[in-house]
């Protein structure tokens, strides 16, 4: 994550290195001179430095994956058929916190969804990751839209079609290389369709809401 | 955090079900309702573009590879076709076609059921006919086992 500092050292202070090697130096200047094999080497101490921010990530995947979780429980008809109610969670960080907020959200909600579930790197985790993928670069271009006309419901739908979009591609391209795999595109479309619209409800409902207040 | 409330806050009016269903359509702004629309021309508009050749609406008996007959696939009837093993039955029904009986050992073009897609075709090759079912698109150019 770009957000934690990583500090190295015990006098990780934001003066800089520069600044705080001076100062050590000058403190423990005789025990220098003895020699530097007798000083005591520094030791070397990763801080990962928690931010508000990152605690909001890791709250929102966790309910993201949670409702993954939900998903895989609902019986299908058909594989590849889900609700994706995950995607709720998406659009609130999106129109809350920002696209860069919710692509965090969307990668670790597909890389932990796939480890509880147990297909890590099988087929289904790279077509999740295509669906997300292309879901969220629409998702990106679709929040431009003037927000008095499109709402939630606009982008969860259009989110909807680029993730089956996505996942017919990959399948086509690689575990089914025949164009049989596009008979079933009626069924997926409208079954985005569905999904999208009741999705985009929800999360349009959850953003009337006002935010909730940051508990950590 | 994120609470996911399905059901819609109590409004306390003296008829809930229609306030409900008005609360979820003001979330539903203007250009809402263009997506959904587009969205479902582009759903209906998927199933004859991927389920390619439309519907079965006719279909072609062959008879020592010569077109034997072309029914339509609207009305119920059957077809004896004869051959050099015996006749070979067919039936017709709205939408699909089937072998019914044929003289051949195998019985491999009765045991194939309904053809209801275009493109496909049964064929009795010990009696020498084939039932295939013609979409307005061809599916295939030729078929090579």
């Amino acid at each position: 994550m770009t957000r934690s500092v990583i500090d190295h050292g015990p006098a990780a202070a934001p003066a800089g290195d520069g600044a705080a090697s001076q100062t050590d130096e000058a403190s423990a200047q005789g025990a220098a001179k003895a020699g530097r094999g007798g000083s005591a080497p520094r030791p070397a101490v990763t801080q990962l430095r928690v931010t508000a921010e990152d605690r909001r990530v890791a709250w929102l995947a966790t309910a993201a994956v949670g409702l993954s979780l939900v998903d895989a429980a609902i019986p299908t008809p058909l594989p590849g058929v889900k609700p994706g109610l995950a995607n709720i969670v998406t659009l609130v960080v999106l129109a809350r916190y920002g696209w860069g907020t919710a692509v965090w959200v969307s990668a670790l909600r597909v890389l932990a969804g796939s480890l509880l579930l147990g297909y890590f790197l099988a087929p289904g985790f790279f077509l999740s990751l295509t669906g997300t993928t292309l879901s969220l670069v629409t998702l990106g271009l679709a929040r431009h839209l003037p927000g008095r006309w499109f709402g939630p419901v606009s982008l969860s739908i259009l989110a909807a079609f680029a993730h089956i979009g996505g996942q017919l591609l990959l399948a086509r391209a690689w575990l089914i290389p025949h164009d049989g795999v596009f008979l079933l595109t009626p069924v997926f479309a409208a079954a985005a369709l569905v999904f999208g619209t009741i999705n985009g409800l929800i999360a349009a409902k959850l953003l009337v809401e006002p935010a909730p207040t940051e508990a950590a | 955090m994120a609470k996911i409330e399905i059901s819609p806050p109590p409004s306390g009016s003296a008829a809930p079900r229609p306030a409900a269903i008005r609360d979820w359509l003001r979330l539903v702004r203007p250009g809402d309702w263009l997506v959904v629309l587009g969205g479902l021309a582009a759903v209906g508009a998927s199933f004859p573009l991927f389920w390619q050749g439309g519907l079965a609406d006719r279909a072609i008996i062959r008879q020592e590879g010569k077109v034997f007959a072309e029914v339509d696939l609207k009305a119920r009837r059957q077809v004896e076709v004869a051959g050099p093993l015996g006749t070979t039955l067919i039936a017709v029904e709205p939408g699909r076609v089937r072998v019914v009986s044929d003289p051949g050992p195998r019985q491999y073009c009765v045991r194939q059921g309904w053809l209801m897609r275009p493109g496909q075709i049964a064929i009795c090759a010990p009696n020498r006919v084939s039932v295939q079912i013609a979409g307005r698109t061809r599916v295939y150019d030729s078929i090579s086992y």
